[in-house]
């Protein structure tokens, strides 16, 4: 299976061994879309020839060059999957009338397909219509999904819209000449207005409206079409592609797609709450399973090379530096941080640039998940009948879905999360960035295997899910975080009980500021028994006693009183001596920082 | 990855480029094959579309979509000044009538009895493309533009600020240690290609700003003062677009580093050649880098030095790119094969260089570019 990202494309074997399927190995070589060679079959090739060589395994025909399939002793294959996010990946401008109502649909639609959303036009986004037009005509998407109005609503604003793109006349992105698909997927009474309003100036593609009611979506069929186009119009143009798909025994996905796909199986198998991220140079995604619905978000500018210089005017000299425990100039900062962006392939030699950059993924991913807490939330513009429980329940329409107390698991991925010299730096990295509550399990994805292990899904469910438990998900631990009132430091927050099967049982009176870590062996599980004190809430509510298992890892158990948000101290002096505490208490440095 | 190393910027006595030229939408080509071009000759022009404004008229007059075209008082294709009666309802007995009038000026594009709206189109906005550096066109795309071939030094930046210009080339430091400083910049070098040393000042970057200099070469500037001279801390690095009064390169990077003997050396013997300079950078899948041409006679050529080798070995000039020894310059030693450990913790593959000072220093390989 091969995944063609915009740098580098990623092969990977998998192998029935004992009656298991497992990663056998694992080769890499750039991406071959761009010019000189535009054509991406060049470096799934040469990537598979590294698989062949670290295996010994021929799986190219020296001849045709072609795979060899089916496997036959040791050579070959018996099925070829691809993702691809290479040359920019789906790039799409969604238009929706109302901006937090048909256009949010239509814009969770599309990033659901595994799209980049490049664009959201809609009528109340406070730009005037010569500026939306102006928008359109200088964007080069690969589609446009237009959606608005609820079935038998009105027609006359989704017109409006298709004149507007219609006066635009987009252009693709790929292919020339070629018209632009436009998925229409709005009230299904304007088809044939809007369709005349399009005129030639696109390939219009009819399907469902995806807000056919205000209390419902209907992502499902507009996610199908525009996965169809992918296919039909944007890979059948890219470079390559159309030699890919014919090596290919199933559809090539796109890479976040397969993603999705995988964050939804796993939610579901494992029958909780799930957030998965993944960190890259440029960019931020997060996928994510709250109370049965899926959400992804792209955060297109928080990343740790090519936009670092972005994560650091996002978040601030001071947000990045809360995380150092020691002291750097601002002035030799800066010049750091934007050497790394010019040249992004460097690796941190000294110690003191690997935790500023560790400083800096913990920024990156708490404003990209700050985005997608706004995002992951419930419709909008529903009508709520209210009852005697709101007068004590806050929260509105708008209210996020994220519930950080309902979440079972966080599972990380991207170099620095993935290849982080210690495994407790990853899973403080997590935690300090997401802030969990309660009980939560922590993994990275040990070499971003989630887009293969989505499309495998697809037509062997077992063989991804052996994969996924076997060789892709790395256990870090769990953490248990109590929550409740902000308290002096040091003061009782919980006590605490760890029962190893068959082992000892350690008992830990959990301080306010404190953070424990509990050896716990990847596979082992323990009782955890937690008595908070009064006010705060493991997980059973505030003041009640939690019991339940917790699984072990590379880590172990991380016990968290540090507060949420985590308290910080005001004064330079403490924060750093705060900071050396909870470093020295996960082992996360081999040395003091001085 | 086998060849996971950084390949590098290019440097070069002597080279041919060939660089499009080209329209952003189809338009005229003003050049032929085999002409003899400058910096300044006009390669190809086009007029966009005009600014489309959207008016509606069935909003303004009160009346419903179908009756829009009825109450027009212009055409398909007629133009209409800013303010001018677009379209009146007839009212009752002649009273009680309501007009329209056009936000601006323009030509009707067209007239919609579904939604009642009239698309109004400004005038057209003329777009021109130059040649940018002296050569031959060696090939001409119709209705796009041309490609303009020329040889000459070629050298690659880093990182750069603003777009396309041109000017010759003058020194401003004697050493590629030298700190470009305020004072440093004469009125003289108007129009100018500027180059510094180690680092530009954000002095020196304000004073060509005010000379009107075309461009700053430089080793290195503060990220802080750049942010300081631009108003804004820099973003993502997709550049070329700025306006700051002129042109920036950067050859080394952010912090004072002192610009590659190489390249102080060539953009000296190129003194009072006119450079054409582009600052445009994007560090992302399809990467663009700020470049400097000088266009020379074929017959330097002969005298230029070899252009940068591609791979890493034994005995290869290399440039550290990270800390410690970031902008140190030396000569591959030792390639060890087996990962080694970091201070950092992290496992990496690694390679013995021997700086210009004499020190011996083991060094990532993915944090060195063969130079």
């Amino acid at each position: 299976m091969t995944d063609c990202g915009s740098t580098s494309t990623k092969a990977i074997l998998i192998e029935r061994r004992d009656g298991q399927y497992r990663l056998v190995a694992r080769g890499e070589a750039p991406t071959t879309v761009e010019a000189p060679w535009e054509d991406v079959t060049r470096g799934v090739r040469n990537a598979i020839a590294e698989v062949g060589e670290v295996t010994g395994r021929r799986l190219l025909d020296p001849h045709s060059g072609g795979l060899i399939t089916p496997s036959r002793g040791d050579e070959g294959v018996d099925l070829f999957l691809s993702t691809s996010s290479a040359g920019g990946g789906l790039q799409m401008l969604v238009v929706g009338v109302v901006r937090n109502m048909t256009a949010e649909s239509a814009e969770r639609a599309a990033l659901g397909a595994g799209a980049i959303v490049t664009e959201v036009i809609a009528f109340n986004d406070h730009r005037r219509p010569h500026e939306q037009i102006e928008r359109i005509r200088h964007l080069r998407p690969d589609m446009i999904l237009l959606s608005g109005a609820v079935d038998g609503g009105s027609t006359s604003h989704v017109v409006k819209l298709a004149e507007l793109v219609a006066a635009a006349e987009p252009r693709p992105r790929l292919g020339g000449g070629g018209r632009l698909p436009l998925i229409y997927a709005g009230n299904v009474a304007a088809r044939e207005e809007v369709s005349s309003a399009l005129g030639e100036c696109v390939d219009l593609v009819l399907t469902e409206n995806l807000r056919p009611i205000l209390e419902r979506e209907n992502l499902g069929p507009a996610r199908a079409r525009i996965h169809e186009v992918f296919l039909e119009h944007v890979m059948a143009r890219a470079p390559g592609y159309a030699q890919l798909m014919d090596l290919c025994d199933s559809p090539i996905v796109p890479t976040p797609a397969a993603v999705g796909d995988m964050v939804k199986r796993i939610a579901a198998e494992e029958g909780c709450d799930v957030l998965a991220v993944d960190i890259g140079g440029a960019t931020t995604d997060i996928f994510s399973m709250f109370d049965g619905q899926f959400n992804r978000t792209v955060s297109a500018n928080l990343g740790m090379s090519y936009s670092v210089a972005n994560v650091l005017r996002a978040a601030g000299l001071p947000g990045v530096m809360r995380w150092v425990p020691l002291h750097l100039e601002e002035r030799e900062l800066r010049d750091r941080l934007l050497n790394k962006m010019i040249r992004p392939t460097t690796v941190p030699q000294l110690l003191e640039e690997l935790v500023l950059e560790q400083a800096v993924a913990r920024e990156a991913l708490r404003l990209a998940f700050q985005q997608h807490r706004g995002f992951a939330s419930g419709l909008k513009g529903v009508h709520r009948a209210h009852g005697m429980g709101d007068a004590f329940h806050q929260a509105g329409p708008d209210a996020t879905l994220a519930d950080m107390m309902r979440l079972g698991l966080i599972i990380g991925s991207g170099g620095v999360l993935s290849h982080a010299p210690r495994r407790a730096q990853a899973a403080l990295m997590l935690i300090d960035a997401f802030q969990p509550e309660g009980v939560t399990r922590l993994a990275v994805d040990s070499v971003f295997m989630l887009p293969q292990l989505g499309v495998l899904a697809n037509v062997h469910a077992e063989a991804a899910r052996q994969v996924l438990r076997n060789d892709c998900l790395v256990r870090l631990g769990t953490c248990v975080a109590p929550v409740g009132p902000a308290v002096r430091a040091g003061c009782a927050v919980a006590s605490v009980q760890l029962t190893e099967r068959d082992g000892p049982r350690r008992e830990i009176r959990l301080g306010a500021g404190e953070l424990v870590r509990v050896p716990l062996a990847a596979g082992a599980q323990a009782h955890l028994c937690v008595r908070p004190a009064r006010g705060f809430d493991a997980g059973a509510g505030p003041g009640a006693v939690l019991e339940t298992d917790v699984d072990g890892g590379e880590v172990g158990v991380i016990l968290d009183a540090r507060g949420r948000p985590i308290a910080l101290a005001a004064d330079e002096p403490g924060r750093l001596a705060q900071l050396r505490r909870w470093h020295a208490a996960l082992d996360l440095y081999p040395e003091a920082i001085a | 990855m086998s060849h996971a190393y950084y390949p590098g910027l290019s440097v070069s006595g002597w080279t041919m480029l060939r660089r499009e030229r080209l329209l952003p939408v189809a338009g005229e080509v003003l050049v032929n094959v085999g002409q003899v071009v400058a910096p300044d000759t006009l390669v190809a022009q086009t007029v966009l579309r005009g600014q489309l404004i959207p008016v509606n008229v069935a909003a303004s007059l009160g009346v419903s979509p179908e009756e829009v075209p009825g109450s027009l008082l212009k055409e398909l294709g007629d133009a209409v000044e800013s303010g001018e009666i677009l379209a009146r309802t007839k009212g009752l007995f002649g009273l009680l009538r309501s007009e329209c009038r056009a936000p601006a000026g323009g030509v009707i594009a067209s007239i919609s009895a579904v939604t009642g709206q009239v698309m109004l189109e400004g005038p057209a906005v003329p777009v021109q493309v130059r040649a940018w550096l002296s050569g031959t066109v060696a090939e001409v795309r119709p209705e796009r533009g041309a490609v303009v071939a020329s040889g000459g030094a070629w050298l690659q930046g880093v990182f750069g600020l603003g777009g396309e210009t041109w000017g010759a080339l003058v020194l401003a430091v004697s050493a590629p240690t030298d700190v470009l400083e305020e004072p440093d910049i004469t009125p003289a070098m108007r129009g100018k290609v500027v180059v510094g040393g180690a680092l530009a000042t954000l002095g020196a970057l304000r004073r060509a700003a005010e000379v009107g200099v075309a461009a700053v070469v430089t080793g290195g500037v503060h990220a802080l003062d750049l942010g300081a001279f631009l108003g804004e801390e820099i973003g993502v690095a997709v550049t070329g677009a700025e306006e700051i009064g002129f042109t920036l390169v950067v050859t080394e990077g952010f912090g004072q580093v002192a610009m590659a003997r190489r390249t102080f050396r060539l953009l000296g013997e190129k003194e009072g050649f006119i450079a054409s300079v582009c600052g445009a950078t994007q560090i992302r899948a399809g990467v663009v880098r700020p470049e400097i041409i000088v266009p020379t006679a074929a017959s330097e050529r002969l005298a230029a030095e070899t252009a940068a080798s591609g791979g890493i070995e034994v005995g290869a000039p290399v440039r550290l790119i990270r800390a410690p020894h970031f902008g140190a310059i030396g000569l591959v030693r030792e390639l060890i094969a087996q990962p080694q450990v970091l201070e950092s913790g992290a496992r990496v593959r690694v390679l013995v260089a021997e700086l210009e000072n004499g020190l011996r220093v083991t060094v990532p390989r993915s944090n060195v570019e063969v130079f």
